[in-house]
C-alpha cells in the first residue's frame, strides 16, 4: 500500500496570493493512498524541508509530492531531503503550482482547482514509481585525442598537464596541422612556427603523452569512460626507434619530384621524407605510392645510405588497442581545391592561387624562402589581386556559410605582400570585411590605411590571361557597380573551409552526429559548445566549423576541462532514467520481439541486440538490449517499440498513463 | 454553451515547452486556466495512445509541444514525433476523431509568451467546437486498469 504525503507550499505569497493553498492539501489528504498533507509557507526552507524529513521517518511514507515551484528548479533540493530522510529520492516528485499555475492565473476557484488537478496528477504518479538507483559506471582516465593540430595538441597538453594520461594520433607524418604551414599569423603577425614548435615538441617529450604519427582510427567500441579504440599504425617503412634522423636517406632518395603536401605543391619532395624541417617527430616516411622499389621492386638506395639500418621495407601496419575514457576530435578541416573555381581559372593557370598557397609562399621556411615570387616564372609580382570568399557565402556553390577566416588572413596577406614587395599594388576584392575579435578591425584598417592595401567591394565574374597578365574582372559596388578590370600578375583565392574528406566516416566510426556541411555537430549550439552528443566524446577546433588559432585554442582547452572533469572522479553516476528492455522467466525471456526498430530510433546508438543462448550456447533468441553507458533517457525507442518491450525509468508506461487517468478523474 | 470551459492536456517535453511554460510563469504571462501540463523527458517519448487516453478519459483538446526542430535536446526525438504525429493524424482522419482537436506546436524555452499564445488559441478553438461529446458517446466508459506495457 501507498503511503504518500503530499507538502503544499505558498511560497511566501507567491502561491498562496492565487491558489488556496489550504484548500489544495485538504482536498489532497482525501486522496487513496495519501496519508499527511499539508501546507506551509516556504517548503524549500530548512524548516519546511525538516517537515518532510520527519514525517518521511514518522508516517512512513513511501512517496512524496513537494508542490511549490517548478521541478526544473528545486527537484534535487526536495530529492536530496527524502533521500536524507532513507526515502529513495525517485520516489519524490513535484507539482508546479508556481509558474505553471499561480503566477499565469488570477485568484479564483479555477486556479485553485488547477492547483488540485496538477496535485493529484503527481500523486497518482508517484504511486507507481519505482526506487532507482544512480547508475555508476568504472572510468578509465585515458584520453585519446585525434588529430594533431594546434587543437589536438593543445587539448593534449593540457589533459597531459592535469596528470593524465593522454594517446595523440595523428594521420600525417607530423604533427602541427594548418598552422604550420603559416608563415605568419593575424592580428600579431608573429611567426607561426616559432609559436607553435615549442608546443609541438613538448608534446613529444611530456611524459603522459603517447604520441603516434601516420596513424589513424580504425575503430572505436563502448561508452562513456569505457572505450575501446583500435588504432591503425600505418607502416613507416623504418624502425622509428633506432632512425637517429640524421636525414641521409632523404638526400640521397632519387626521385626528388613530388610535389610537397606541405608546400601546397609549390615545392618537391622526395620519396622517403620528412614534410617539413621542424617536423615532430623528426623521422622520415616511405611514400610507397612513389617509391620506386615498392613501384619497381629495385632501388633500396636509402637502406643502403642508412647508417643505423633503420629501413624496414617488409615493415606492416600495425593495429594498437587501448582502453580511454574520453575522446577529443581535433581533425581540423581543409580548403577548397581545383577545378571548383572554373570561371577564376584556378588549376588553370598557375599563378592563381590559394591562400595556403600565399603563406608557403611567404614563409621563411617555403619554397621561395619568404619571398612573394610566382609559380609560373618566378618574378615578383608587381601588381597583386586577393579574392575574398571564393566558395564561401555562395549557395550556388553549396557553401552558404562564412568561413570566418579569410577576411582576416586576406589581409595578412595583403600586408605581408605590401611589406615584402615595395612599390607593388595589391587589391583586395571583397562582400563585406568581417573582423570580429580583438584587435581584428584595428588590423584590417591598418592594411588599408598604413600600408596602401586596395578594398574594392565587390564581387569577381572572371579571369582570364591576356598578354601575359592575370586579367581580373569585377564591379565596384560602391560606386554603382562600377566594372574595374585590373591586370594583375597573381591572384590569391581566399578559398572556403570546408570539412576534411572522410570526417563523415570518422564520425560514424565515433557515433557522433555531423551538420550538412560535413563539420562535427556539437550537443548544443550554445551551452555545449565542445561536447557531442556521445557523452565522453568531445570536440576541439576547426573540425566544428572554421575558426582561427585563438578559438581553436580556446575550445581546445574548453575541451580538456571536460576531459579532467570526466577523469575527477572514478566511477561516473548518471541519473537512472533510462531505458531498459524487460527481461522475464524462460521460455519467454522478454515481451521484446527482436524487430530492433528502437535500434534505428534511437539517436545515441545506445540500443545493442543481445543474444540468449541455451545451455549449449545455441542461440534462443535475439533481444534489444540498452546500454546504460550510452542511453541519454529521451525515450524515442519507448514510444517506437510495438510490443512495449522497452519502458523508460522515471516515464514508464505505468506512470504515464496514470498520469493521464488521474488529471481528468474530476475535473 | 457560454459557460463551457474545455478540458485541455498538454503532452510537452522537459527541455524546451515545460521549460518555455516556466518562462511563462516567471514572465507572469497570464493565461487561461483550462490547460494541465504533463511533462515527457522528449516528444519523442510520447506515445500517441496516450493521446486516445487523453480523450478516453473525457479531454475535450490536446497540446504536444517540443523543441522546434533541429533543437530538440537529444537531437532528433522531435523528428520522430513529428513523423509519428503525421501518421497518427492520417489515422484519427480515418477512424473519425476530430483532428482539430489536437495541436501540434514547437514552443523553445525562450517562448514564454508563445506558451501563453498556444495555450489561449487551443482553448478559444476547443471551446467553438464545443465539448468533445461525439468521443465520449462511443468511447467506452474509460477502465480503470493500468496499461502496462
Ligand atoms: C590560408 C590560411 C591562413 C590562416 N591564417 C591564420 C592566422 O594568421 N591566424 C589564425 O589565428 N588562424 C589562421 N588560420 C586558421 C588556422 O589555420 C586554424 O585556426 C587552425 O589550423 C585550426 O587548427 P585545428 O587543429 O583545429 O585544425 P588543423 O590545423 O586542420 O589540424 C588538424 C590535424 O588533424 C589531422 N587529422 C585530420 N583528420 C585526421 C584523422 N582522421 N585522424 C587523425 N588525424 C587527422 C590533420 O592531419 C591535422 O594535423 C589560417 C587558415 C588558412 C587556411
Ligand atoms: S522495438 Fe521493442 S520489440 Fe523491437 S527490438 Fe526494440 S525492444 Fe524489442
Ligand atoms: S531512451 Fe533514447 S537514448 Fe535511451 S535507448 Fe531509448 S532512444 Fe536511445
Amino acid at each position: 500500500m501507498s503511503k504518500i504525503g503530499v507538502f503544499v507550499c505558498h511560497c511566501g505569497e507567491n502561491i498562496s496570493a492565487t491558489v488556496d493553498c489550504a484548500k489544495v492539501a485538504e482536498t489532497a489528504a482525501g486522496y487513496d493512498g495519501v496519508v499527511y498533507s499539508i501546507d506551509y509557507k516556504y517548503m524549500c526552507s530548512d524548516p519546511g524541508q525538516s517537515l518532510i524529513k520527519s514525517a518521511i521517518i514518522e508516517k512512513g511514507l513511501t512517496g512524496v509530492v513537494v508542490a511549490s515551484c517548478s521541478p526544473r528548479m528545486h527537484e534535487p533540493t526536495f530529492r536530496k531531503a527524502c533521500a536524507e530522510a532513507g526515502l529513495n529520492p525517485y520516489m519524490c516528485e513535484m507539482a508546479n503550482l508556481r509558474e505553471h499555475c499561480s503566477w499565469v492565473h488570477e485568484k479564483g476557484d479555477a486556479t485553485t482547482e488547477k492547483a488540485i488537478d496538477l496535485v493529484r496528477i503527481l500523486v497518482e504518479k508517484v504511486k507507481k514509481n519505482h526506487s532507482l538507483n544512480a547508475i555508476k559506471v568504472p572510468v578509465t582516465k585515458t584520453a585519446l585525442v585525434i588529430g594533431g593540430g594546434i587543437a589536438g595538441i593543445q587539448a593534449s597538453l593540457d589533459i597531459a598537464n592535469s596528470g593524465h594520461k593522454v594517446i595523440l594520433i595523428e594521420r600525417d607524418p607530423s604533427i602541427g596541422g594548418h598552422m604550420s604551414q603559416l608563415s605568419e599569423t593575424f592580428p600579431t603577425l608573429d611567426c607561426s612556427q616559432c609559436i607553435l614548435t615549442p608546443r609541438m615538441v613538448e608534446v613529444a617529450q611530456h611524459e603522459n603523452i603517447t604520441l603516434y604519427t601516420y596513424a589513424e582510427l580504425e575503430s572505436l567500441e563502448g561508452f562513456v569512460g569505457n572505450f575501446k579504440a583500435k588504432i591503425r599504425r600505418k607502416s613507416k617503412s623504418l624502425d622509428e626507434k633506432i632512425c637517429t634522423g640524421c636525414g641521409q636517406c632523404t638526400t640521397k632518395c632519387p626521385v626528388k619530384k613530388i610535389p610537397s603536401e606541405f608546400n601546397e605543391g609549390l615545392g618537391k619532395r622526395t620519396a622517403i621524407y620528412v614534410p617539413f624541417p621542424q617536423a615532430v617527430p623528426n623521422k622520415p616516411v616511405i611514400d610507397r605510392v612513389n617509391c620506386t622499389y615498392y613501384i619497381k621492386g629495385k632501388c633500396k638506395v636509402c637502406e643502403i645510405v642508412c647508417p643505423t639500418k633503420a629501413i624496414r621495407f617488409d615493415q606492416e601496419d600495425t593495429i594498437v588497442e587501448a582502453e580511454v575514457g574520453a575522446i577529443v576530435v581535433a581533425t581540423g578541416f581543409t580548403v577548397k581545391q581545383p577545378d571548383f573555381f572554373p570561371e577564376y581559372g584556378f588549376g588553370k593557370y598557375p599563378d592563381v592561387i590559394t591562400g595556403l598557397q600565399f603563406e608557403r609562399l611567404a614563409s621563411a621556411s617555403g619554397p621561395t624562402l619568404g619571398e612573394i615570387r610566382r609559380p609560373s616564372d618566378g618574378k615578383v609580382p608587381e601588381k597583386i589581386v586577393f579574392i575574398a570568399c571564393a566558395g564561401s557565402r555562395d549557395p550556388a556553390k553549396g557553401i552558404p556559410y562564412c568561413s570566418k577566416i579569410c577576411c582576416m588572413y586576406i589581409a595578412k596577406h595583403a600586408m605581408l605582400y605590401q611589406h615584402k614587395v615595395h612599390g607593388g599594388k595589391s587589391y583586395v576584392f571583397y562582400m563585406d570585411i568581417r573582423a570580429g575579435g580583438k584587435m581584428y578591425e584595428e588590423f584590417v584598417r591598418r592594411a588599408i590605411e598604413d600600408d596602401g592595401v586596395n578594398y574594392i567591394r565587390g564581387r569577381v565574374s572572371r579571369i582570364y590571361e591576356k598578354n601575359g597578365k592575370l586579367i581580373v574582372k569585377g564591379a565596384d559596388t560602391l560606386l554603382g557597380a562600377m566594372p574595374v578590370d585590373i591586370d594583375a600578375d597573381m591572384v590569391v583565392l581566399a578559398t572556403a573551409g570546408i570539412a576534411n574528406e572522410g570526417s563523415e566516416e570518422l564520425a560514424q566510426k565515433l557515433h557522433t552526429s555531423y551538420d550538412s556541411y560535413h563539420f562535427f555537430s556539437e550537443a548544443h549550439p550554445k551551452l555545449k559548445p565542445v561536447e557531442t552528443n556521445t557523452a565522453g566524446i568531445f570536440l576541439a577546433g576547426a573540425c566544428q566549423s572554421p575558426k582561427d588559432i585563438p578559438e581553436s585554442v580556446a575550445m581546445a582547452s574548453g575541451a580538456a576541462v571536460k576531459v579532467a572533469c570526466l577523469f575527477s572522479q572514478d566511477e561516473l553516476t548518471r541519473e537512472p532514467l533510462i531505458a531498459v528492455v524487460n527481461r522475464q522467466a524462460a521460455p519467454v525471456f522478454s515481451s521484446c520481439v527482436g524487430c530492433f526498430l528502437c535500434v534505428s530510433a534511437c539517436p545515441y546508438q545506445a540500443i545493442e541486440k543481445e543474444e540468449i543462448k541455451n545451455r549449449t550456447g545455441e542461440v534462443i533468441k535475439t533481444i534489444a538490449k540498452v546500454n546504460p553507458g550510452l542511453c541519454q533517457g529521451c525515450g524515442t525507442c519507448v514510444a517506437f517499440c510495438r510490443t512495449k518491450s522497452i519502458d523508460i525509468q522515471g516515464y514508464t508506461h505505468e506512470e504515464m498513463y496514470s498520469e493521464v487517468m488521474a488529471l481528468l478523474n474530476e475535473y | 454553451m457560454a459557460d463551457f470551459e474545455p478540458k485541455i492536456v498538454a503532452f510537452v517535453c522537459n527541455w524546451c515547452t515545460y521549460a518555455g511554460a516556466d518562462l511563462t510563469g516567471t514572465s507572469r504571462i497570464k493565461y487561461a486556466t483550462n490547460v494541465r501540463i504533463i511533462r515527457f523527458p522528449c516528444t519523442g517519448r510520447i506515445d500517441y495512445m496516450l493521446l486516445l487516453k487523453a480523450f478516453d478519459e473525457g479531454a475535450d483538446g490536446i497540446i504536444v509541444s517540443g523543441c522546434h526542430p533541429n533543437d530538440c535536446h537529444y537531437t532528433s526525438g522531435n523528428f520522430h514525433a513529428r513523423r509519428r504525429w503525421i501518421m497518427f493524424r492520417e489515422l484519427c482522419d480515418f477512424v473519425g476523431i476530430d483532428i482539430n482537436r489536437v495541436l501540434f506546436s514547437w514552443v523553445s524555452a525562450a517562448e514564454g509568451s508563445k506558451w501563453a499564445d498556444v495555450v489561449n488559441t487551443t482553448v478559444t478553438r476547443i471551446r467553438e467546437l464545443g465539448p468533445y461529446t461525439e468521443y465520449q458517446k462511443v468511447a467506452k466508459h474509460p477502465i480503470r486498469e493500468v496499461t502496462n506495457g
